[in-house]
C-alpha cells in the first residue's frame, strides 16, 4: 500500500512536471538562481564570520563580548592588574 | 580591537535595505492574491461554473510567476546577518532561532504539499481537495509571514528575554511574550492586511488593462468585483491596525512616533499635522520651527497616541533632552547608565577570566542595575537616538495618503461594478491601473518607516547598528552590493517579461 501511494505521489509531481507550460522557464530560474545564491554567493561572498574565524561557541562568545565591552574592558584589565 | 568601519556599517545598511526591498516586491502580491485565489476558486467551487476556473487558474499562474521569482530571496538577508553582522546574529540566534525554523518548516511543507496540488492537481485531485490545498498556501504563507514579523518586532520591542552576560546572547524567556507582544499583533495584523490591499489592487490594475483593452471582459469585471471587496475591507482594516500601530508605537517606540509626526516639542493636547513641509536643515535643538507650512488637526496626535484629548506626546526634544515636568529622562543620563553597564559587563567578564567569583558577581550586581540601558553606553552624544526624521515623516505621510486614496478607490470600483459601469469608466480604469503602482510604493514605505524609524537601534535600546555589524572592511561589502544590484535588477527584468507576456496571453479560451 505504502509503494502504491510512494508511486502515485512520484506519478503526481512528474505528470504535473511534464505537463507545465509557463512553469518549465520558471523552473529554470529557480534552479539557476539557487545555484548563483547557495553556489556561488555563500560559498564565496558571505562565509558566516564568527563559524569561520573562530572554532566553538565560547570562543564566539568572547569575540562578541570583546566587541561589546572594547576600551572599557582595557581599563579593567589594567585596574585589576 | 580596530576602530568600527563606519562606511562599512552603512553599506552593510545599504545592501540589507537593498536586499529587504527587493524581497518586499513578491512578498505582499504572494500574501493577497493567495488568498484572492483562494475567494476565486471558492467561487468556482460554489457555482461550478467554468469561468470562475478558467479564472482561478489564471489568477494562480500569475501568483505562481511571483512566487517562483521571489522565492528564496529572504535567504540572502541570513547571509548577510552572518557575514555583515556577526555581532547582531550572535546575540539574538536564541531569540529568532524558534520562529525562523518554524517558518522554515511551514514553508516546506507548504510548497512542498499544498502548492503542488494547487498547480498540479487540478484534474488529478477532488474538488474539495484542491480548494483545501489552495486555502491552505494561502493562509500558511501568511503563517510564514508572522513568524518573519514576530522576529522583526522583537527587534522594535524586545521583551520575553533576557541577557546572557557569559553567552553574549539574548535568550528566550517566554516564547508566547514574544509572540503576543503588542509590537508583533500591531505589525503582523497592518503588514498582512495592507498586502491584502496590493495583492487586491494587483488584479484590479491587470483587470482594469484588459477593460481597457476590451479583451477578457467578463473575466475582468468578476476580478475586479471581488478583489474590490476584498480590497475595501483590507484597506478598511489596514487604517485601523495603522492607527493601533501608532498607539503602541507611543509606548514601545515613543521616538519613533515623534520622527514620523514631524514632532519635535511635546505638549499635552499635541496636534496632528495632516498637511506639511519640514523645514530644510533642520536639526534637533537648533530652535527653528520644525514646519515650513502646515495644515493641523487639533488634538487629533493627543487622541492618536494616548487615547485622550489632552494626553501628553513627547517630541524628539523631549526625549533627548529630557521633560523633567512629565518625568522623562533625557538621552545623556540614559548614555551615563550605559556606559556603567559596558564597564560592569567588562569588569564582570574580567573577574571570571581571572576567577574572582566575589568580583564577579558584584559587576554583574552593577550591571544588572543598568543593563536596560546597555545599547545607550555607545552613543556619545544625546543627539545620536534620533532616527533620519525627513524620510520618516514624508514616508509615512506618503503611506497614510495613498492608503486613504486607496480605500476611496476600492468603494469606486466596487460601485462600478455592481452597477455594471465599468467597462465605459475609462478613467476609474486609469486609475486602477496607475494606483498598483502607488500602492506597492506605499507598502515599500511602511518599511521605511518601520526601519528608518527605528534607528539607530537593532534592538531597541539595547545595540545600536553600529555595535551589531562585523568588523571587516567596506569594500568587501561593497563589491557584495553591486553584485547583488545586478542579479536583483536581472531577476527583476525576468518576472516583468514573463509576468507581461503572460499577461497578455490572458486565461486559456473556453
Amino acid at each position: 500500500m505504502n509503494d502504491n501511494l510512494l508511486r502515485r505521489c512520484y506519478t503526481f509531481y512528474r505528470d504535473g512536471f511534464r505537463a507545465m507550460t509557463v512553469g518549465r522557464t520558471l523552473w529554470k530560474i529557480i534552479a539557476i538562481k539557487l545555484l548563483v545564491m547557495f553556489a556561488v554567493l555563500k560559498v564565496f561572498f558571505f562565509p558566516d564570520f564568527l563559524n569561520t574565524t573562530f572554532d566553538n561557541d565560547q570562543q564566539r562568545a568572547d569575540h562578541v563580548l570583546q566587541q561589546l565591552t572594547g576600551a572599557a574592558e582595557h581599563t579593567e584589565q589594567r585596574r585589576m592588574r | 580591537m580596530g576602530e568600527l568601519d563606519l562606511g562599512m556599517v552603512n553599506w552593510a545598511r545599504a545592501q540589507f535595505t537593498l536586499t529587504a526591498m527587493y524581497h518586499w516586491l513578491f512578498v505582499p502580491i504572494t500574501l493577497g492574491l493567495s488568498f484572492l485565489c483562494a475567494f476565486f476558486e471558492t467561487i468556482y467551487v460554489r457555482t461550478g461554473k467554468e469561468e470562475w476556473k478558467r479564472l482561478t487558474k489564471f489568477w494562480m499562474t500569475l501568483f505562481g510567476i511571483n512566487f517562483a521569482i521571489g522565492v528564496a530571496t529572504g535567504i540572502i538577508l541570513e547571509f548577510e546577518f552572518g557575514t555583515n553582522w556577526s555581532n547582531y546574529s550572535w546575540m539574538v540566534g536564541d531569540i529568532f532561532g524558534a520562529p525562523l525554523a518554524i517558518e522554515g518548516i511551514f514553508a516546506f511543507f507548504i510548497e512542498a504539499t499544498f502548492f503542488a496540488v494547487m498547480f498540479f492537481g487540478w484534474e488529478r485531485t477532488s474538488k474539495g481537495f484542491h480548494l483545501f490545498s489552495t486555502w491552505m498556501v494561502a493562509i500558511g504563507s501568511n503563517l510564514s509571514a508572522l513568524w518573519i514579523l514576530v522576529a522583526n518586532s522583537w527587534m522594535q520591542y524586545p521583551v520575553g528575554m533576557v541577557f546572557n552576560p557569559d553567552s553574549a546572547r539574548f535568550e528566550m524567556q517566554n516564547i508566547w511574550e514574544v509572540i503576543l507582544s503588542p509590537v508583533a499583533v500591531a505589525k503582523f495584523t497592518h503588514t498582512t492586511s495592507s498586502s491584502f490591499v496590493v495583492g487586491a489592487l494587483f488584479v484590479i490594475a491587470v483587470s482594469s488593462y484588459y477593460l481597457l483593452k476590451k479583451r477578457h471582459i467578463d473575466m475582468a469585471k468578476k476580478s475586479i468585483l471581488v478583489a474590490s471587496v476584498f480590497g475595501l475591507l483590507s484597506g478598511l482594516f489596514t487604517a485601523f491596525t495603522g492607527d493601533e500601530s501608532a498607539f503602541v508605537n507611543a509606548s514601545t517606540q515613543p521616538m519613533k512616533l515623534a520622527a514620523y509626526e514631524g514632532l519635535y516639542k511635546g505638549s499635552r493636547g499635541a496636534d496632528i499635522v495632516a498637511f506639511g513641509m519640514l523645514t530644510p536643515g533642520k536639526k534637533t535643538g537648533d530652535g527653528q520651527e520644525p514646519f515650513a507650512f502646515e495644515i493641523s488637526i487639533p488634538r487629533g496626535l493627543a487622541l492618536l497616541a494616548t487615547r485622550e484629548w489632552n494626553g501628553y506626546v513627547p517630541g524628539i526634544e523631549d526625549l533627548v533632552y529630557g521633560n523633567s515636568a512629565e518625568g522623562l529622562v533625557g538621552a545623556a543620563d540614559k548614555i551615563e547608565r550605559g556606559k556603567k553597564a559596558i564597564a560592569d559587563l567588562a569588569a564582570y567578564k574580567a573577574a571570571r577570566k581571572a576567577g574572582d567569583d566575589a568580583a564577579g558577581k558584584a559587576a554583574l550586581e552593577r550591571f544588572n542595575v543598568n543593563k536596560d540601558y546597555l545599547g545607550y553606553g555607545y552613543m556619545t552624544r544625546p543627539e545620536e537616538i534620533v532616527p533620519p526624521v525627513a524620510s520618516t515623516y514624508y514616508s509615512f505621510h506618503y503611506m497614510v495618503y495613498v492608503g486613504t486614496f486607496i480605500i476611496f478607490l476600492m468603494l469606486f470600483f466596487l460601485k462600478a461594478g455592481l452597477s455594471d459601469r465599468l467597462p465605459e469608466n475609462r478613467l476609474l480604469l486609469r486609475l486602477g491601473v496607475a494606483s498598483f503602482f502607488l500602492a506597492y510604493l506605499a507598502s515599500e514605505m511602511g518599511w521605511v518607516v518601520a526601519e528608518v524609524g527605528r534607528q539607530p537601534w537593532a534592538i531597541q535600546d539595547m545595540l545600536p547598528v553600529k555595535m551589531a555589524a562585523t568588523n571587516i572592511g567596506s569594500g568587501h561589502v561593497q563589491g557584495t552590493f553591486l553584485l547583488f544590484f545586478i542579479l536583483f535588477a536581472v531577476l527583476l527584468l525576468a518576472e516583468i517579461k514573463i509576468m507581461l507576456k503572460q499577461i497578455k496571453i490572458g486565461p486559456e479560451v473556453a
